[in-house]
């Protein structure tokens, strides 16, 4: 590894220090059909969120008699990457779907709506590190925008070991060169791990302090997100009056 | 849709049970299934293996192929792990492209198998750019009684551990493949061990029932590094319930424990 991911005075490639997250950037209510939508900056990373539904289940017998189905769609724009990705549904992107889903899905009151779908299309206009991260968090925001009923809003970062020290937040080139890779979504309020995922090779110990940073970043999100609801919908009730 | 009485009356019953430390099958939560290993049962392949925990049944094999290696990495070889559910396995189960829940499997075992860095790819190279070795590790779900993740992970490795590498003579652009084999470069071995969370218990190598009623699962791989230290290269948590903090460290725990288990029933000596 030639390049160095760290400087000698504790500082990473975009001058942040170890705990230090990207500056993020949430704007809610961003699309006119979808039922609620969020766009996130999160440092390079960008991603825009729409839900629809509660809607009428189609096909009808993936309806469920006592719940909602949940479904997600995680999906990279093509030009969202140095090199063209294929427009079609990746290994990578149909696990994601899958492990966002999971993400969302505890936070949300799914059997106040049985029989229904709530839909979640998470599009990466460019992606730059933690994009299932910033994809989770932004998609909170969304579901919130939608007016569903959520135990609580779902945050997200994920923690790396690059250059021998774990960082927060992680993005492309901690991604790319660096030795493991956690990323991790909680309730905050209720304290509660709703993904975990990592790769790389951490000691006991590492994991821990890993989680501990992932915890202390996510709360730092949840701090954003809540913002983000505050602002929006402060200036959506004095548009009202 | 199935029958959502049923589950939540076993749910019920497997909660009950976990309070005195019971399993339905007579396991103690920590338990893992009677776990048998058998290698080389597929002479066509370069490596082959079933694994049983249980009555959970599964094939992988390894083929080696020459291909072109990824832009990034021209002096690698290149590893590619897939899974099939094929429908003799579960009534569940039905044909066509993988489904998420095949892709995750496969996606997880890749994983384990990467992040301890078994495979060594930089030896895997014939003429850099060009030319390298790719190891297809196909994994076939024969029967599904519950935790897939382990039983396809442990099979998907002893068919690495057991694979033989055709011996290839490079001259000029032209690669010639010997009748001769080489033992396949390998390092550090990845042991996946996965555990269920139903209620507030955690469930060492769930069986079907278990996976049908659980909150979530935690798979967790662990290998050991160039200085035999043992750390955790893999990690990925399925389900739609949630882990308290607490649980997850003590999940990480307890399948640390349990991956050392594991690792003493790898063939041949390996650990």
């Amino acid at each position: 590894m030639d390049k160095k991911l760290i400087t000698e005075d504790g500082r990473r490639l975009d001058g942040r220090r170890f705990d230090e997250l990207r500056p993020i950037k949430f704007q809610i209510g961003v699309l006119k059909n979808a039922d609620g939508s969020a766009y996130v900056e999160w440092g390079r990373t960008k991603i825009l969120v729409g839900v629809f539904g509660p809607r009428e289940s189609h096909p009808k017998h993936l309806a469920m008699p006592d719940r909602c189905l949940i479904r997600a769609r995680y999906h990279m724009a093509p030009f969202s990457v140095e090199e063209r990705k294929s427009p079609a549904p990746s290994r990578r992107e149909i696990e994601l779907s899958k492990v966002i889903r999971e993400a969302l899905e505890p936070a949300i009151f799914v059997e106040l709506f049985p029989r229904t779908t709530i839909d979640i299309f998470a599009e990466v206009l460019q992606a730059d590190g933690s994009t299932r991260c910033a994809a989770i968090s932004t998609a909170a925001l969304a579901l919130a925008d939608a007016g569903i009923p959520m135990r609580d809003l779902v945050s997200s970062v994920a923690v790396a070991k690059v250059d021998g020290s774990l960082v927060l937040d992680v993005m492309d080139a901690e991604d790319k060169l660096g030795d493991s890779d956690m990323p991790l979504a909680m309730m905050p309020s209720k304290n509660l791990v709703t993904l975990i995922q990592m790769d790389g090779l951490l000691t006991h110990e590492e994991f821990v302090k890993s989680v501990e940073l992932a915890k202390k970043g996510c709360m730092e999100v949840y701090a954003k997100q809540k913002e983000a609801l505050d602002s929006h919908f402060r200036i959506a009730s004095k548009e009202e009056v | 849709m199935t029958n959502q009485i049923i589950p939540s009356v076993k749910r019920r019953q497997i909660i009950e049970l976990a309070e005195s430390g019971k399993r339905m099958d007579g396991r103690s939560l920590t338990d893992l299934r009677k776990v048998e290993i058998k290698t080389n049962i597929v002479e066509k392949a370069e490596g082959s293996a079933t694994v049983k925990f249980g009555d959970t049944y599964v094939i992988a094999g390894v083929k080696f192929e020459i291909g072109e290696p990824f832009p990034d990495t021209p002096n690698e070889g290149v590893m590619s792990v897939s899974a099939e559910f094929v429908p003799l396995a579960s009534p569940g189960f039905e044909t066509g492209p993988p489904d998420e829940n095949a892709i995750e499997l496969a996606r997880v075992v890749d994983r384990g198998l990467r992040e301890s860095k078994l495979l060594d790819t930089s030896k895997l190279c014939l003429i850099p750019g060009k030319k390298v070795w790719i190891a297809w590790v196909d994994i076939f779900i024969l029967d599904h009684c519950g935790n897939l993740i382990d039983a396809s992970s442990l099979a998907s490795l002893c068919a690495l551990l057991t694979s033989k590498l055709p011996k290839a003579e490079v001259v000029g652009d032209e690669v010639k493949v010997l009748d001769e084999y080489v033992p396949v470069p390998l390092r550090a071995i990845p042991i996946n061990v996965t555990l269920a969370k139903i209620g507030d218990k955690l469930f060492v190598d769930p069986s079907l029932e278990e996976e049908e009623v659980m909150d979530c699962r935690l798979s967790v791989a662990f290998a050991l590094d160039d200085q035999k230290q043992e750390k955790i290269c893999a990690m990925q948590k399925g389900g739609v319930g949630t882990l308290s903090f607490e649980e997850l460290l003590r999940a990480v725990e307890i399948a640390k424990v349990k991956s050392q288990e594991l690792r003493k029933l790898l063939p041949s000596g390996e650990k």
